[in-house]
């Protein structure tokens, strides 16, 4: 069997969650993200179309309204999925962007809350992607609510989190107990680190399957055309996946 | 240092409301040294909708009392030093905002109406610490329904950096359409451009639609690059390798004050 980098199981993953999307949007500094959506797009090729908006792309970016075009298309409910990632998560998936310790003078600032506090809301697929997965980061409570996992009844919220993906593993988001469930483990990873590394209570299934992995086809796919895609708007990212394959290989 | 980026830059008076763009639309980092020579502080910074090397530098230099953003960072290079050592000392008052906020905030001030309403927010300490914005009903709703109020947001001045500009005044943005919004909003625009052309960029219907009418427009000056490190669209790319050398620098208040001291060039 042919050997699959960990980034390619994040990117097929994401590819996986995001079956079904018309219009996807990447923020900045998101390769994996993005390379997920464009394996999707091929994928879909020639089934479907899949529009796919990466901030900060000139390639893979179609907005001509300015920076509130992205903001607009969520609010009319054409955004399917964005990601999110956060300095911590919670077991409630509410995310924090802001910083640690009591704000505004927090002792570690983090850039900010972004678009979060509104695309959470309104973009029915959000998947929150963390490559760090430890108790720092998964944390009980987050010190700052830049977007909430869940609303109460009343409240606007066709958007809302799905999944939680790491570099150990993949959550379900279920809005109505609330809370997460552990889906898969990726390889060379298992339940017990991950009970170990996460700092919220969550459900675990009786047998935790493996997260699946790329057929020869998608893989293929994977580190052609995509890899390629990938390249006019994150080339050291590709630089440095087309490295190790090469390694791979040798 | 030009002398039209400095009598643009003495237009800035202490405590002024200065509405800066996201580090890929055009930021005219021409315009920064030229405002830290003038020295007109205690300003307020808004971020549309984020901030980045031009906010990091004038916190740096003392000259500003309030930042309202959605975030602050410098992208690749990571987080912006002589923010996060304000915030952390508590030296500037923050408005910590989400995105649409500020578009919407704009938007009002474009529309001359007191405020927008907008989805999302509620339930978020953003919003929790945001006392001028306001939570009403969806009167529409019969019942029920809370709505987010964001007032409008009318800055002094407006800065930005964009390809050219012609003779009369009008500056073409291209789908750069946040640049228009700040300029609607504001009461003065000062924008620095690669080059002035000959001809009038309203009379070829090929540039007139990505074009900002002069009357939005305070005051243009010529500065090649004037976005470096910075990129601008359709013209060059980001220097990450200079904002990495800032990052650096700028750790400290001793690193930030020599980087400055030094020769800007592109």
């Amino acid at each position: 069997m042919t050997a699959i980098l960990p980034r390619e199981t994040l990117i097929f993953t994401i590819a996986r969650l995001l079956d079904g999307v018309k219009l996807v949007a990447v923020g900045a500094a998101s390769p994996v993200p993005a390379a997920g959506a464009m394996l999707r797009r091929a994928l879909d090729d020639g089934r479907r179309t899949v529009r796919l908006s990466v901030l900060g792309s000139v390639e893979h970016n179609f907005f001509t309204n300015g920076s509130a075009e992205l903001f607009d298309c969520a609010g009319q409910g054409r955004l399917d999925a964005f990601f999110l990632g956060g300095g911590q998560i919670d077991g409630q998936a509410n995310v924090n962007l802001v910083g640690v310790g009591d704000y505004p003078q927090t002792q570690v600032r983090w850039p900010g809350s972004f678009g979060s506090a509104y695309l959470y809301f309104t973009v029915p697929k959000v998947i929150l992607f963390r490559e760090e997965h430890t108790p720092r980061v998964l944390v009980e409570k987050v010190d700052f609510i830049s977007a909430p996992g869940v609303s109460p009844p009343g409240v606007y919220r066709p958007g809302g989190p799905v999944a939680l993906l790491t570099s150990k593993g993949l959550f379900r988001f279920d809005s109505g107990r609330p809370g997460f469930t552990l889906e898969s483990v990726h390889p060379g990873h298992d339940a017990a680190e991950i009970a170990a590394a996460t700092g919220f209570a969550y459900e675990t299934p009786a047998i935790v399957p493996e997260t699946p992995l790329p057929d020869p086809a998608t893989l293929t796919l994977l580190r052609g055309r995509v890899l390629d895609e990938l390249a006019e708007t994150y080339p050291a990212f590709a630089a440095e996946w087309r490295r190790d394959l090469a390694a791979l290989a040798a | 240092m030009n002398a039209d980026l400095r009598a643009m830059a003495s237009r800035i008076r202490p405590g002024m409301r200065v509405a800066l763009p996201v580090d890929y639309a055009g930021v005219s980092m021409a315009m920064t040294r030229p405002m830290i020579a003038h020295g007109a502080g205690d300003l307020h910074l808004i971020c549309v909708p984020t901030g980045g090397l031009q906010v990091d530098q004038l916190v740096g230099a003392g000259l500003v009392r309030t930042v309202e953003t959605s975030a602050v960072s410098l992208g690749e290079a990571g987080g912006a030093p002589r923010f996060n050592q304000a915030v952390k000392d508590g030296t500037i008052r923050l408005r910590d905002a989400t995105c649409p906020a500020i578009h919407a905030g704009l938007m009002a001030a474009q529309k001359g109406s007191p405020f927008m309403p907008m989805r999302g927010l509620i339930g978020t300490d953003v919003l929790r610490h945001r006392d001028d914005w306001q939570v009403i009903d969806n009167p529409f709703a019969g019942g029920g329904d809370p709505v987010v109020l964001i007032p409008a947001i009318h800055p002094d001045v407006a800065i930005f950096h964009a390809p050219m500009a012609d003779r009369s005044g009008n500056v073409w943005i291209g789908r750069r359409r946040e640049l228009a919004a700040m300029a609607y909003a504001s009461a003065e625009t000062l924008v620095t451009v690669e080059r002035i052309v000959e001809h009038n960029l309203l009379a070829d219907e090929a540039t007139a639609a990505g074009t900002l009418p002069a009357l939005y427009v305070t005051a243009v000056a010529e500065a090649p690059r004037g976005a470096w490190p910075y990129g601008l669209w359709g013209e060059y790319a980001t220097d990450t390798d200079e904002l990495l050398r800032y990052a650096r620098a700028a750790r400290t208040a001793e690193g930030f004050a020599k980087y400055m001291a030094g020769e800007a060039s592109a």
